[in-house]
């Protein structure tokens, strides 16, 4: 079902132009209007598609006009925070025309000709790696001039006037006779006229949405005012509510359970076992957490990972020190280089694991219907991977299973997982209850903290080789840790003994360095890996960057005048470092008190800079008092949308840097709620500056490169301000260790 | 059965001492703005008020509380609420969207009591707020811009 070979969801994709086939529009009658979107050869006109029925893929829409002159955005991309709802509404108005006060978008799925991300080689449907903005780039913006093109010849043909002389302005047909009319009018009559084969699209200069700063959120008000809806928030008739007893150990398994007490409590409906647990199903949340309470399980943890994280560490750092068990690459002759060097640098840096502890604890609601369709409502990361999963399930072909691409509470990678883990349950526990009742899988935070898919732990060994005249000749980075890919659908993305998402950040470095080897070695541990917001680069640029600024030093260099003499002079990285230099005023000493750091780093196809200005807090620990960002994504779609994911970026991954991480003792989670997982708060955040370049390029990522630098911008700072690398995350760690 | 007064209407409900107000709430009463994130009273995203006092729902038991009155973001009323709400709008302060309703019912509660906070005042009364978005800039601007207009 899925494809072997496809871009993973982490790798900073290259900018694919798709094939022709992908971007062909094709339009179809619906009750009251229109739906322009993705057509496949052969079904030119809405008579061909109501005809189509033997190919259920040969029209999916990228939007519907109603006959009220609604506007709905049929999205690809999930939504999670990051704004790509927004995003494609903007591009989809600026050439529709639209007013942009009408527009909605929902989530669809179900179509991987129609909305595979292109960024992924259009072979799956997904959110990740940043893309949802370059996958959509092309696809919304002619969907959105295709509808205009078809509702202007619907006005030509009312009347009959050529279609050149109408124009259209936020959702108003207008002919110079005075005559005019909204979408509501035309929506119907459009859906008859020809889809044009070639649509033309503005030009920069003519964009009112698109760049435009003062563009608010099209789904703000909802968020403000509790109507929001996410999956907690489904209700249907019947609703039953589960919760899972997971094994206290990964890779623990049920042995045997005892639900008599359980099943003697008001509301509580069933205890199954299903192959993830034991799920608790009562008429809503507190009788199925009470009914938890009074299950007595036994578990068979013969397979499961049982080792503590000192332990883990341990090896960790002695796979460092050996050689590297694959190379990422390999330029010039490193080995000959350090032999010769005047100057050899050498460090050790780890990073534990890291949840994503979004505030939406994951969760999934199934349904089994008369008819013999299932409907599954969840944060859809990954909708074809579920489609196919809860077919499987349920015993029916995956045109049975509809996906309701519910709006997420946060995610930052979690609900695109290949297992399905939590959609999985929710269909396994509808069918173990024969499918007679519809039910929603709640996790509590414990079991969402605690259910793995963490950021991997690493260990970095890094050695850097100078010359005489300080200049880096050599530089050797070997990686240990667990591949996020292996062992998953993502396979064929592992080439040689090589994770991409394993080395990202490490293997391609703005610098020049003639002699440079990365290595990886890919550990084994029973702790399920997976993306975590910014996935390689969270460990790579931190190592990158800060052993930078040791080597600037040692070369008794500026940090930022050393990095620029190894960049190509005009590159994207120059220009961005250049940026957050002048904003961030480097060139003029910093307050009494406050000490600076830098860093840059590229991922996603974005390059993002910043500058960290720290103070020493009253108990000798770092407070971060001001972040300068400078940002290269490609043209801004939305600017101020790309400033709140770079502020939140910083303020995710300074988090995680200070105080973040996952333990294990025995191989049980120790960490299960807020109290001891601390993301940021709102004492810790630093002010942000967010300086964007004006850019003509295809948009690139921006939900996930403000995060990379945030971490070696603050080390680095950090050491001005205490005197001590910091190579041990999280910092707090380091800190304590003093 | 206990009866609970939520946003000025009468809840008769079938539930024991100990359930918490934030599941009456969301599965007894229907309404879903008041959100669950950790169950411990550590992130804040379940803030309603209680006679008009900010109070964790995933900590506060609907026996202990019969009787009052329970006001949960769908209720939020008045004019330091309203602008809170339109400010968040103005300033686009939402990502996700999960933790926003705690988020205001802890910024109308703050600025009620204290209409000019300092950041410090922000600081002390929003860390119970978890964001995993970390809008955090946007709040603390959000919440002095609301005073600003509030003062006007």
């Amino acid at each position: 079902m899925i494809p072997k070979l496809m871009h993973s969801i982490a790798i900073p994709a290259p900018r694919v132009q798709a094939s022709r086939r992908q971007f062909l529009i094709g339009a179809v009658a619906t009750a009251t209007g229109l739906a322009v979107g993705f057509r496949t050869l052969g079904a030119v006109s809405a008579a061909a598609n109501e005809t189509a029925g033997e190919n259920a893929h040969a029209f999916s829409p990228y939007l519907t006009i109603d006959s009220s002159g609604k506007v709905t955005v049929l999205s690809s991309q999930f939504e999670m925070g990051q704004g790509s709802y927004h995003g494609l509404a903007t591009l989809v108005a600026e050439e529709l025309e639209a007013d942009f006060s009408t527009i909605d978008v929902q989530g669809a799925a179900g179509n991987v000709q129609a909305y595979g991300n292109v960024a992924f080689g259009g072979a799956i449907q997904g959110t990740g790696g940043s893309t949802s903005m370059m996958t959509s780039w092309e696809r919304y913006r002619n969907a959105g001039a295709a509808a205009r093109t078809m509702l202007v010849a619907a006005a030509a043909a009312e009347w009959n006037v050529p279609a050149a002389k109408i124009s259209v302005e936020r959702g108003i047909i207008k002919h110079p006779s005075g005559r005019q009319g909204g979408f509501g009018d035309f929506a119907a009559k459009a859906a008859a006229m020809p889809v044009p084969s070639e649509v033309v699209l503005k030009q920069p200069s003519g964009w009112t949405l698109i760049g435009n700063a003062d563009l608010k959120r099209y789904d703000s008000a909802g968020k403000t005012n509790g109507t929001e809806q996410y999956t907690i928030d489904v209700k249907l008739p019947g609703l039953l509510t589960a919760v899972m007893i997971h094994p206290p150990v990964f890779g623990g398994t049920v042995k045997s359970f005892d639900a008599t007490e359980a099943k003697k409590l008001p509301g509580v409906v069933d205890v199954v076992e299903i192959p993830r647990g034991v799920a608790v199903v009562g008429e809503h949340m507190w009788a199925a957490l009470k009914g938890r309470d009074a299950v007595t399980v036994e578990w068979d943890e013969s397979g499961a990972e049982k080792r503590s994280t000192g332990e883990l560490a341990q090896m960790y750092r002695d796979l460092a020190a050996e050689p590297p068990a694959a190379m990422a690459r390999e330029d010039g002759d490193a080995d000959a280089a350090f032999a010769g060097a005047a100057n050899v640098l050498e460090a050790t840096f780890e990073f534990p694991y890291l949840a994503h502890a979004a505030l939406e604890p994951l969760n999934a609601v199934a349904r089994k219907n008369a008819d013999g369709t299932v409907e599954v409502w969840g944060g859809h990361q990954f909708p074809d991977v579920y489609q196919a999963l809860t077919a499987e399930i349920a015993e029916v072909t995956p045109d049975k299973v509809h996906l309701h691409v519910m709006k997420a509470g946060g995610s930052f990678g979690r609900r695109a997982v290949a297992d399905g883990d939590v959609v999985v349950e929710a269909v396994h526990i509808a069918k173990a209850l024969g499918f007679r009742a519809p039910v929603k899988v709640q996790w509590t935070r414990e079991d969402d903290m605690r259910a793995g898919r963490y950021r991997p732990a690493y260990a970095h060994a890094i050695k850097a080789g100078l010359d005489e005249a300080g200049n880096l000749v050599a530089w050797s980075n070997h990686i240990v840790g667990q591949s996020i890919m292996s062992g998953t659908i993502m396979e064929g993305m592992v080439q040689n003994g090589v994770d991409p998402t394993s080395v990202e950040g490490a293997v391609h470095l703005p610098y020049a360095i003639p002699n440079l080897k990365v290595g990886l070695t890919t550990t084994q541990a029973g702790v399920p890996p997976l993306w975590w917001r910014a996935v390689g680069s969270t460990h790579t640029a931190f190592v990158v960057e800060v052993f930078m600024d040791e080597i600037a030093e040692a070369a008794g260099r500026d940090p930022i005048e050393y990095r620029l003499s190894m960049m190509e002079p005009d590159s994207r990285h120059a220009t961005i470092l250049k940026m957050v230099a002048e904003k961030s005023g480097w060139d003029t000493p910093a307050a009494e008190g406050r000490f600076r750091g830098v860093s840059v780093a590229e991922s996603f196809g974005s390059v993002v800079a910043q500058v960290a200005e720290v103070s020493v807090d009253s108990r000798g620990g770092i407070k971060v008092e001001r972040v300068v960002a400078a940002v290269d994504c490609g043209v801004a779609i939305n600017p101020d949308q790309i400033r709140a994911q770079v502020e939140g970026g910083i303020g995710f991954g300074l988090g995680a840097i200070l105080e973040e991480e996952i333990t294990l003792t025995e191989g049980q989670v120790d960490q299960g709620n807020y109290d001891l997982y601390t993301p940021l708060r709102i004492d810790a955040m630093p002010e942000v500056e967010v300086h964007i370049l004006a850019s003509a390029n295809p948009p690139s990522g921006i939900g996930e490169p403000g995060v990379p630098p945030i971490g070696p911008a603050v080390a680095n700072a950090a050491y001005k301000a205490l005197g001590k690398r910091i190579r041990v995350m999280p910092f707090a760690k380091s800190l304590d260790a003093r | 059965m206990v009866t609970v007064t939520i946003n000025g209407t009468q809840h008769t409900v079938e539930a024991e001492a100990d359930m918490p107000l934030l599941w009456v709430i969301r599965d007894l009463v229907g309404l879903t703005g008041t959100k669950f994130g950790c169950g411990m009273a550590l992130c804040g995203a379940c803030t309603v008020f209680v006679d008009g006092v900010p109070m964790r729902s995933c900590q506060t038991f609907i026996g202990d509380i019969e009787g009052q009155a329970v006001t949960t973001i769908e209720g939020l009323d008045g004019k330091v609420a309203e602008t809170v709400q339109a400010v968040w709008v103005d300033m686009d302060v939402p990502q996700c969207g999960y933790c926003q309703s705690g988020q205001i019912m802890s910024a109308t509660d703050l600025l009620t009591t204290n209409p000019k906070p300092t950041d410090d005042d922000i600081d002390a009364a929003m860390s119970g707020n978890l964001c995993r978005c970390a809008t955090y800039q946007r709040i603390r601007a959000g919440i002095h811009e609301a005073a600003k207009r509030l003062e006007a």
